[in-house]
């Protein structure tokens, strides 16, 4: 896959915000990424997943331009990625801290300014941040003194005081309470809406569900899915529905047509039984329905689409 | 605006903002200058107890029977004319008792004495005597008292062999070779191996605790940056070599700040005790214990002209000679040492602060780099018996020890030649060992709880960017 680039040489617009193309990288003998790619499309959330050991890490690595690959392409903003960029990406590491011993607006000050602002534009923006979460006390404390979720915020408000167009989060909630959890979901849809870009890497497959608009599936240094959620989830469905209805004749429930479906799970509530079917040889929905029409009075009747966790073991067990 | 530039400022401000800077800047001039001030203070106000020792002279005893019996004045006169008792100082007083009671030596001690001195009648040829205290006497007070009885016994002995006293007394000799330096270009200049020995040895010790001292900062401040995981925070925004040479450069300005301050302080601190607390008396230039102090005044006070010119002499020679010292060059030289040598074994401390997660990991990194520096110490502080031997002359070359050696070296004026090629050699190898640091240290920084050995270090170094 390369790039799409018009006739003149340059992107297509309603492109990618960050595109990474054949990524190898070797550490001594160890392939770390074989011939990974990934297309962020501007404005998106896009996950990077991946079980331990995939090579996530190294590709954010890479991404931020902290290590360098062997082979292939990366770009941002349509132009091949350089140094110039760091300024509009920012990245909060999996193994992160801040510096212990230093007061909290001296190191949000620090770190700011090696993101390229000028100590007045750090010190304004820390105002407006330090305000929003009503932490303006924090400011002359040392970053010892501040409990392990304090902490986890200030290095978010210094992740993204620079107002990158890319924000690159590792396992961003942990270390935070369910509370702060939510309070930094909001934060980072607030963003998204806001046009900023988002690759998101982590194993809380919750969360993917609930922020990501794409993701890619990294296992064994290669790239084992790609796309778009919604896709993926129709994709990977497995004729599996749901249908509740009040009844309990299962006698015929099980005589007839039993050898076209599969009941996976039956459980009892009240009058009300939630039944999981899978239907088999070609048993369409209607065919189904109209067979439970003769069992009983029908309530609801839903798709079961798989979950991204589904997904992500079935493809990393296919792939191993 | 430089990156490199903020990371310095940072490492530089909050090391000099932190209590253990203040601490050892303030207490480093406080200890050089109280050895100073204590050497005078114990010479001045420090005096020990007084003590009061009786004397049992047999010698002197016969000479006072001889009195006795012959009733004589002019004999009493003749004999004590001849007779040098022990002289009493401030604190040391001397009774000569005139019964012999050696066998009663302890009453007299009970009695209030502190200590009895025996000197029996073949003192002139056994040239023993004893000494009964109830306590150990003090280094002082022998000294004092062989100080005085060798004078007594040898002016007596010569008295025996009829020689005049004040004719040896004239003809004593001592002799002070006053060195000269000849210059490629023939000017000549005084020199003094003393000092040059004392500056040969203070210059190299400061450049090696230095490395030590600053070089162990470095790593330390990694491994804090490196298990508070702030690292790779900071590498998404500077390249990891930047933020090592930031942390190094930083630090050497720490050092050259501690410096310059210790320098400043003791020179204030050593002024100001010499101003208000002391007599602006010049420096003795030998002195060891106050009692020893005290009996060369008393013994020397009557000086011969000639010994007290000659003296004199010395002194202004000392004088032309430390104008003779050529300060800038060593300062100056001891600066790029200082830099050559810290930014070397910096670097390699950096590489070993990447490679482990915590300060007691260090050790089997830290062997290698320790060996070199402690050979250069050594070889240093031998360097003034024979500063252009080859032994001192590779040792000054080889960059690993140069920076000590050669700084050891430089008092001794040696040849233009060798300086320019050993700081040329350490220019290279400080660029070459930073350049290896810099490649441990990117991969080193992102490595948690790996047990790291040589083996995985070599293979960092082949790590593409």
């Amino acid at each position: 896959m390369f790039p799409r680039r018009d006739a003149y040489g340059m992107r297509s617009e309603n492109m990618e915000l960050f595109s990474a193309q054949n990524i190898v990288k070797q550490f001594d003998k160890h392939t770390a990424l074989n011939n990974v790619s990934m297309d962020v499309p501007e404005g998106s959330i896009f996950g990077l997943l991946g079980p331990n050991g995939a090579g996530k890490t190294t590709m954010l690595r890479i991404i931020n331009q902290i290590t360098a690959p062997d082979h292939g392409e990366l770009f941002f903003k349509g132009e091949k990625l350089k140094p110039k960029h760091i300024h509009h990406i920012g990245y909060l590491p999996e193994e992160r801290g801040l510096y212990k011993k230093m007061k909290v607006g001296e190191q949000s000050v620090y770190l700011a300014r090696l993101k390229g602002l000028s100590k007045k534009d750090a010190q304004k923006k820390l105002n407006y941040w330090f305000e929003k979460f009503e932490i303006q006390a924090w400011w002359n404390k040392k970053i010892e003194e501040l409990s392990k979720g304090m902490q986890q915020k200030i290095q978010f408000i210094v992740t993204i005081l620079h107002e990158p167009d890319l924000l690159i989060f590792d396992e961003p909630f942990s270390g935070f309470d369910p509370i702060n959890v939510n309070l930094l979901k909001q934060e980072i849809l607030k963003l998204k809406e806001a046009g900023t870009t988002i690759i998101f890497s982590t194993h809380d497959m919750a969360s993917v569900e609930e922020l990501c608009d794409y993701i890619v599936l990294i296992n064994k240094s290669e790239n084992i899915l790609n796309g778009q959620i919604d896709e993926l989830k129709k994709k990977y469905k497995s004729n599996i529905f749901e249908i509740i209805f009040t009844e309990n004749n299962f006698n015929l429930l099980e005589s007839t047509l039993s050898f076209n479906y599969k009941i996976l799970e039956h459980i009892k509530q009240n009058k009300n039984n939630i039944l999981k079917v899978e239907l088999l040889n070609d048993l369409t929905t209607n065919q189904f329905i109209t067979h439970m029409l003769k069992i009983g009075e029908i309530v609801s009747f839903r798709e079961v689409l798989p979950g991204m966790n589904d997904i992500f073991i079935k493809v990393v067990e296919e792939n191993t | 605006m430089n990156k490199i530039l903020l990371i310095i400022k940072r490492e530089y401000l909050t090391r000099i903002k932190k209590r253990s800077f203040i601490v050892m800047t303030i207490i480093g001039p406080i200890l050089i200058s109280s050895i100073f001030f204590i050497q005078i203070w114990l010479k001045k106000s420090g005096q020990p107890e007084k003590r009061h020792i009786a004397v049992i002279d047999e010698n002197y005893q016969d000479g006072l029977d001889i009195i006795r019996k012959n009733r004589s004045d002019t004999a009493t006169d003749l004999i004590m004319s001849f007779y040098t008792k022990i002289p009493s100082s401030e604190y040391l007083k001397f009774t000569y008792l005139e019964e012999d009671t050696f066998s009663e030596k302890e009453k007299i001690l009970r009695s209030g004495y502190d200590a009895v001195l025996y000197l029996p009648e073949r003192v002139l040829k056994a040239s023993t005597v004893e000494i009964y205290s109830y306590d150990e006497i003090t280094l002082g007070t022998k000294n004092y008292i062989e100080n005085h009885l060798e004078k007594i016994i040898e002016k007596e002995k010569l008295r025996r062999e009829e020689v005049d006293a004040n004719i040896l007394a004239r003809i004593r000799t001592d002799i002070n070779i006053i060195s000269n330096i000849i210059k490629e270009d023939g000017t000549q200049v005084k020199s003094n191996l003393e000092i040059n020995i004392i500056i040969s040895i203070i210059g190299s010790f400061l450049i090696y605790m230095f490395i030590f001292m600053y070089g162990a900062q470095v790593m330390r401040g990694i491994i804090e940056e490196k298990t508070g995981r702030i690292v790779e925070v900071i590498i998404s925004s500077v390249k990891p070599f930047q933020l090592m040479m930031g942390k190094i450069v930083g630090v050497a300005m720490v050092g050259l700040t501690q410096f310059f301050l210790w320098v400043i302080l003791t020179v204030i601190f050593v002024g100001t005790i010499q101003l208000f607390i002391l007599d602006p008396v010049a420096p003795p230039t030998e002195q060891l214990t106050p009692e020893n102090f005290l009996s060369k005044s008393q013994t020397q006070s009557p000086l011969m002209p000639a010994q007290a010119e000659e003296e004199a002499l010395s002194l202004s020679d000392t004088f032309e000679s430390l104008k003779n010292i050529p300060f800038g060059l060593i300062i100056s030289s001891f600066i790029f040492f200082f830099l050559g040598g810290y930014l070397l074994y910096s670097s390699l401390f950096a590489a070993v602060g990447s490679a482990i997660d915590y300060d007691t990991d260090a050790q089997q990194f830290m062997l290698p780099i320790t060996i070199p520096l402690v050979v250069a110490i050594i070889v240093a502080m031998n360097v003034f018996d024979n500063p252009d031997s080859t032994f001192s002359y590779w040792f000054s070359i080889i960059p690993f020890t140069s920076p000590i050696v050669m700084m050891a070296r430089l008092p001794f004026s040696p040849p233009a030649t060798d300086i320019i090629i050993s700081m040329i050699l350490l220019i290279l190898t400080f660029i070459g060992t930073t350049w290896l640091a810099g490649k441990i240290y990117r991969t080193g920084i992102l490595m948690y709880g790996k047990k790291v050995n040589y083996r995985e270090l070599w293979k960092w170094l082949r790590y593409k960017g």
